[in-house]
């Protein structure tokens, strides 16, 4: 038993509870659904800011590039562009796929040892293809949910909703008196790749002893609060169903500021507002843990900069001048006793 | 440093997109009705095959099972809690009582866009096609 995940799952437990009981025995709905939602957005946003301008007031003086080719050289000699830039394009080229294709996670090696006692390096590609599937399926479900936010819902959100439910994917089944479908409403692939992913990563954090051994409570908790919002979103939309006029007369309150009266607020399902709770948890969250990699990516000193440290000299801003007492002046100093004590000068007198 | 510039910038792009519901709303304010219809038929009847909450949330499911019913084996008749029966047909029982598809189905459907595919095989017999 790990307690750094035990702690993290009954954090995000206790949480859903809380929106559970404070909606349902409490009738706290206009603080879960308005007052919590925007605290939360408004805190996002400051706290953002407030990392993002302290990472810019950083100064980064030198080039600290984290190179994986050769470096640009004398003519005959090829240069990895990419993997070593050493111009602003090629350093764009290379931020672009990091960002967008996660190149130094495809990079990602497993050290293990052989049968026969030699340590190899076996090339790991599982975490950059669970990563991927984790991010994209993630954008397009942040995406699609601008759907409760629009209205009329622009064709490009529509758009998206048509492709992420192409496949018609349709059980029919009886489970105890009570028919069971999934695939109505139809079925987006997102949300199932989402969850997917989300188990992926973290059962790879519990079950590879070396990465169980470097993994945090800050590791795991945001990994079970994407469960649990995946979780509840999925549950909502194919089991328990939901009444989505009224949450999106709720939403679209949210984003027009008037808010809808508090029948509206009364009628919406407890699993909303775990779902919509957890979500602003994951908001507030964001800007003061690992979550921040989404700013930091662009910023990270080792990928945004190109090498060309020995093609330009680049000198530190805050260099003090300092003090330098030459040869030649020392010996001007001290000829008289160096003659005397007959030590070798470079100048008579 | 000199790169603090392309940080703000970057701020920028990034709350520009952050808040798209916010300002996205600004420019359409007036909100289409969204609210289904009732129409003098089905104001009348007082009731639906099941109750309200039940229709609001689970209204595609009794519709996939009656079409599975109906076209698979061949039963036609429904029946539910308050001992009457139906006849599962979207055409004729469910149009029967909600009479316009523009003012009953699309309402909501056109809110919360859900692009339903009973309208690829059905037809409205009021909508000029």
């Amino acid at each position: 038993m790990n307690g750094n995940y035990i702690f993290s799952l009954i954090t995000v437990v206790v949480l859903g509870l809380l929106a559970f009981f404070g909606t349902t025995v409490f009738g706290l709905q206009y603080l879960f659904g308005v007052i919590v939602p925007y605290a939360c957005v408004i805190w996002f946003v400051f706290g953002i800011l407030k990392r993002m301008l302290g990472w810019a007031n950083s100064p980064v003086p030198f080039r600290i590039t984290t190179t994986c080719g050769q470096q640009k050289s004398l003519p005959w000699i090829k240069q990895n562009r990419i993997d070593n830039p050493s111009t602003g394009i090629e350093t764009i080229i290379r931020m672009i796929l990091e960002i967008v294709l996660f190149r130094s996670l495809f990079r990602n090696t497993k050290s293990d040892i052989t049968a026969s006692g030699k340590v190899t390096y076996i090339w790991e590609k599982w975490l950059w293809v669970g990563a991927l599937a984790f991010h994209y399926s993630f954008l397009v479900v942040i995406v699609r949910h601008m759907r409760f936010f629009t209205d009329p819902v622009p064709y490009l959100i529509s758009m998206l909703e048509y492709f992420d439910s192409l496949f018609k994917i349709e059980f029919v089944g009886e489970v105890v008196g009570t028919s069971l479908q999934i695939g109505l409403p139809g079925f987006f692939i997102s949300g199932l790749v989402l969850l997917a992913a989300i188990l992926f990563l973290f059962s790879r954090r519990v079950l590879i002893s070396q990465v169980r051994y470097i993994s945090l409570p800050a590791d795991f908790f945001p990994l079970f609060l994407l469960m649990g919002i995946a979780g509840t979103g999925i549950f909502m939309r194919y089991f328990s169903k939901v009444d989505i006029i009224s949450i999106k007369e709720l939403t679209m309150g949210l984003a027009t500021f008037c808010i809808p009266d508090g029948a509206v607020l009364a009628g919406l399902s407890s699993v909303f507002y775990i779902h919509l709770f957890l979500v602003c948890i994951l908001l507030a969250y964001f800007p003061f843990s690992k979550l921040m990699h989404m700013g930091g990516v662009f910023l990270s000193p080792t990928r945004n900069l190109p090498n060309n440290s020995r093609a330009r000299r680049h000198i530190n801003p805050w260099n003090y001048p300092v003090k330098v007492h030459t040869y030649d002046e020392y010996e001007d100093e001290f000829r008289e006793k160096m003659i005397e004590a007959g030590l070798p000068v470079e100048k008579e007198s | 440093m000199n790169d603090k510039l392309k940080v703000i910038a970057g701020l920028i792009v990034f709350f520009a997109i952050f808040s798209y519901p916010f300002w996205n709303n600004i420019f359409n304010k007036e909100n289409p009705e969204h609210k289904p219809v009732l129409s003098a038929e089905a104001e009348k009847a007082k009731e639906c095959v099941r109750s309200k909450d039940y229709m609001t949330k689970e209204h595609m499911q009794l519709l996939d099972i009656w079409r599975d019913k109906v076209v698979r084996s061949g039963e036609r008749v429904y029946k539910y809690g308050n001992g009457k029966e139906y006849n599962m047909s979207l055409s004729n029982t469910c149009l029967g009582c909600h009479t316009s598809k523009a003012e009953f189905c699309d309402r909501c459907h056109d809110y919360a866009s859900v692009k339903p595919y009973c309208w690829d095989c059905h037809i409205d017999p009021k909508e000029n096609k």
